[in-house]
């Protein structure tokens, strides 16, 4: 169904310099669905994402979100689209001369139809879904711990309650109760608004969790893409080291037993 | 059900009905950010008017979608607290319950009323900080000369030549457009007036004596304050920004020794040599500049140059030189050091050290003229 396509990746192609980083990657995501994008380090998956962003210009190929190329948007569309859509960046990528409330309301002020008093509001419960307590509010981003750094950012990506998510490992540097309920936020608001996320993540236990599909990045290409119960039956070295290691033994457990 | 054809008496955000336990609000469509957009406050200012009868039944199962944004604009409307009759769905529920123990954002920090004479006071002490703080890494400076006389091996070479290379050998460009221009307007100026006196002849005192004890030392000062001194705390600052001032410090490299000592040093070398050059370019655009308008002898005025001016007057200029460079270096790598890891006070730090390190430089001027006011200024006839 092409109406439901969010997002449409159609022959990529991607070098630094000699370094060839993707080769020919096609790829769509679907509207409500939890699309992760794993690989090895190095893979070229924040790559993949910020081309998705169109921060990076593919050398080959097209990107198209929401069903419009980045060079058929004028400066309005552009900006709508934009609205629609939220990132995690992998650093957080927080304002640092603004505070941690000021990073969250800022999206929000940007859209001149909010009042303060609603914003205020919103930023608080934003805040309260990502477990930040309220007195770190006004603290700057150096003064937040690695992990909050996290939360933060990942409020600021859901300020506007996008449609669609980028998320560049999301529980990287989150304890693992953390991680649990980062999870159940997720879950959460898929319930109540459909959601469609593109997420990177390494963490297994998240990965099996929500994702609807996963995409394996290994050898400059797509070497994978279904559901985690079919991924884990492909002969791929790298899907046999990712899924099936000890690790991965441990953490996708009851899967691995049914199949 | 996409915002535009949203209008306003359809209202296709509620409707009113009478059920069975009376009147009943149902509200409809999608409480979210993109389908409410402009509409939000008329939604808002509306169903305020709703919340105010306490006896109508609120019927929210009808919601389409309800993100976070439509959620606070209901609480709100509501007056946040949850009306007495409420039909709602579990995951709108789990929504509100967080809005109930949601804390309430913390008020920003109020200005004092004594703020003029509070900001004057911090003014004050801040400078006296500044002050400490130069003289201390000064001083922490000179501990690193002292340990590298005695660890000669130590000496971060590679740093002060790239230093050198950067403040110096990069500067030349601009310094020779400037001083070459700087010469030419002051000597078109002069010559005219000297020329209706018939004084000719001494366009190479002025020239001379003006560029290379004052024009020469203080245009290539203040070229270099506003070039390096400024890319020096910036990058002391982008250092702080990203942590790597951190990891030199667990490294066990002191920050003086391998960031700050190169700096003062290489432009300690550099600027006397920028000097020379931008007083060797204004006086030729000078002389030039001469020789068209009142056609003054380029060999005559050469020859005639170190009779006019006194060699001392070179040795003070270069002396500036080298005060004045080690001197912006100092200010620069103070500020860059002071920068907080944020962007703001990185821009605050490096517009701080430039005004800063540009008035240290006509201070210097100052103290260099009054300490040798008579030296090299009498003409030996
Ligand atoms: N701006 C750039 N210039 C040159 N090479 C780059 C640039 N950005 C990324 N690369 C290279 O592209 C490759 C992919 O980088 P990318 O950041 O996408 O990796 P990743 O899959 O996100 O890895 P990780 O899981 O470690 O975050 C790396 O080899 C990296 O060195
Ligand atoms: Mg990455």
């Amino acid at each position: 169904m092409a109406s439901d396509c969010i997002i449409e990746i159609e022959g990529l192609h991607t070098h630094f310099g000699s370094t060839v980083i993707h080769e020919n990657i096609s790829l769509n995501v679907y509207k409500g669905e939890i699309l992760s994008l794993v690989g090895g380090s190095g893979s070229g998956k924040t790559t993949l994402l910020r081309q998705m962003l169109g921060l990076e210009t593919p050398a080959q190929g097209s990107v198209k979100i929401f069903g419009y190329s980045r060079y058929d948007c004028d400066f309005d569309l552009l900006k709508s689209l934009r609205n629609r859509s939220g990132v995690l960046f992998q650093q957080g990528a927080l304002f640092s001369a603004l505070t941690v409330f000021d990073n969250i309301a800022l999206p929000m002020r940007e859209l001149h139809c909010l009042d303060e008093e609603m914003i205020r509001d919103l930023v608080m419960l934003k805040l309260d879904m990502v477990e930040v307590a309220a007195q770190h509010a006004n603290k700057m981003p150096a003064e937040l711990s690695g992990g909050m750094i996290k939360r933060v950012a990942l409020a600021r990506a859901l300020a506007l309650d996008p449609e669609l998510l980028f998320l560049d490992e999301p529980t990287a540097g989150l304890d693992p109760a953390l991680s649990e309920s980062f999870v159940e936020l997720i879950q959460a608001l898929r319930q109540e608004l459909t959601l469609t996320i593109v997420m990177v993540t390494h963490d297994l236990d998240t990965l099996a969790a929500i994702s609807t599909r996963i995409a394996v990045l290994a050898d400059q290409r797509l070497v994978a893409l279904g559901k985690l119960a079919d991924i884990i039956k492909i002969d791929h070295p790298f899907i046999k080291d990712f899924f099936l290691g000890k690790r991965g033994q441990n953490a996708l457990g009851k899967l691995l037993t049914h199949s | 059900m996409s915002p535009s054809n949203l209008n306003d008496d359809a209202s296709p955000w509620y409707q009113v009905i009478t059920g069975q336990d009376g009147p009943c609000i149902r509200l409809t469509g999608s409480y979210t950010l993109s389908a409410l957009d402009r509409q939000l406050r008329k939604v808002a200012a509306k169903l305020a008017r709703f919340a105010a009868q306490s006896d109508l039944y609120w019927d929210l199962t009808g919601i389409q979608q309800m993100d976070h944004a439509g959620a606070v604009l209901i609480w709100r409307a509501w007056g946040r607290r949850r009306p007495a009759h409420l039909l709602i769905r579990p995951e709108q529920e789990r929504l509100f319950m967080h809005l109930e123990k949601a804390h309430p954002a913390p008020k920003p920090v109020r200005r004092d009323i004594l703020w003029p004479i509070l900001t004057l006071g911090r003014r004050y002490f801040l400078f006296w900080d500044h002050l400490l703080g130069i003289i201390t890494l000064s001083g922490l400076v000179l501990l690193n000369v002292f340990y590298l006389l005695k660890h000669p091996r130590q000496i971060p070479l590679r740093e002060i030549s790239a230093n050198l290379f950067r403040t110096g050998a990069q500067a030349l460009g601009i310094t020779a457009l400037v001083g070459f221009l700087i010469g030419i307007v002051l000597s078109y100026l002069t010559s005219e007036q000297l020329h209706t006196f018939g004084a000719d002849v001494f366009i190479v005192n002025i020239l001379g004596m003006s560029i290379i004890r004052e024009l020469g030392p203080m245009l290539a000062a203040i070229l270099v304050a506003g070039r390096s001194g400024s890319s020096m705390t910036a990058q002391l600052g982008v250092m702080r920004v990203t942590e790597e001032l951190d990891a030199l410090t667990v490294m066990g490299i002191p920050h003086s020794l391998r960031l700050v000592l190169p700096k003062i040093i290489g432009l300690g070398l550099a600027m006397p040599l920028v000097v020379l050059w931008t007083s060797a370019i204004a006086l030729l655009g000078g002389i030039l500049a001469a020789d068209l308008q009142i056609g003054l002898n380029f060999q005559y005025a050469l020859s005639s140059l170190p009779d006019a001016v006194p060699v001392a007057n070179l040795w003070i200029g270069l002396g500036k030189g080298v005060v004045c460079g080690m001197m912006i270096a100092l200010i620069a790598c103070h500020f860059g050091l002071r920068i907080k890891p944020n962007t703001e006070s990185l821009g605050e730090g490096t517009t701080n050290s430039v005004v800063t390190s540009i008035t240290a430089v006509i201070l210097i001027d100052a103290v260099f003229a009054v300490v040798f006011s008579n030296v090299g200024l009498k003409i030996p006839r």
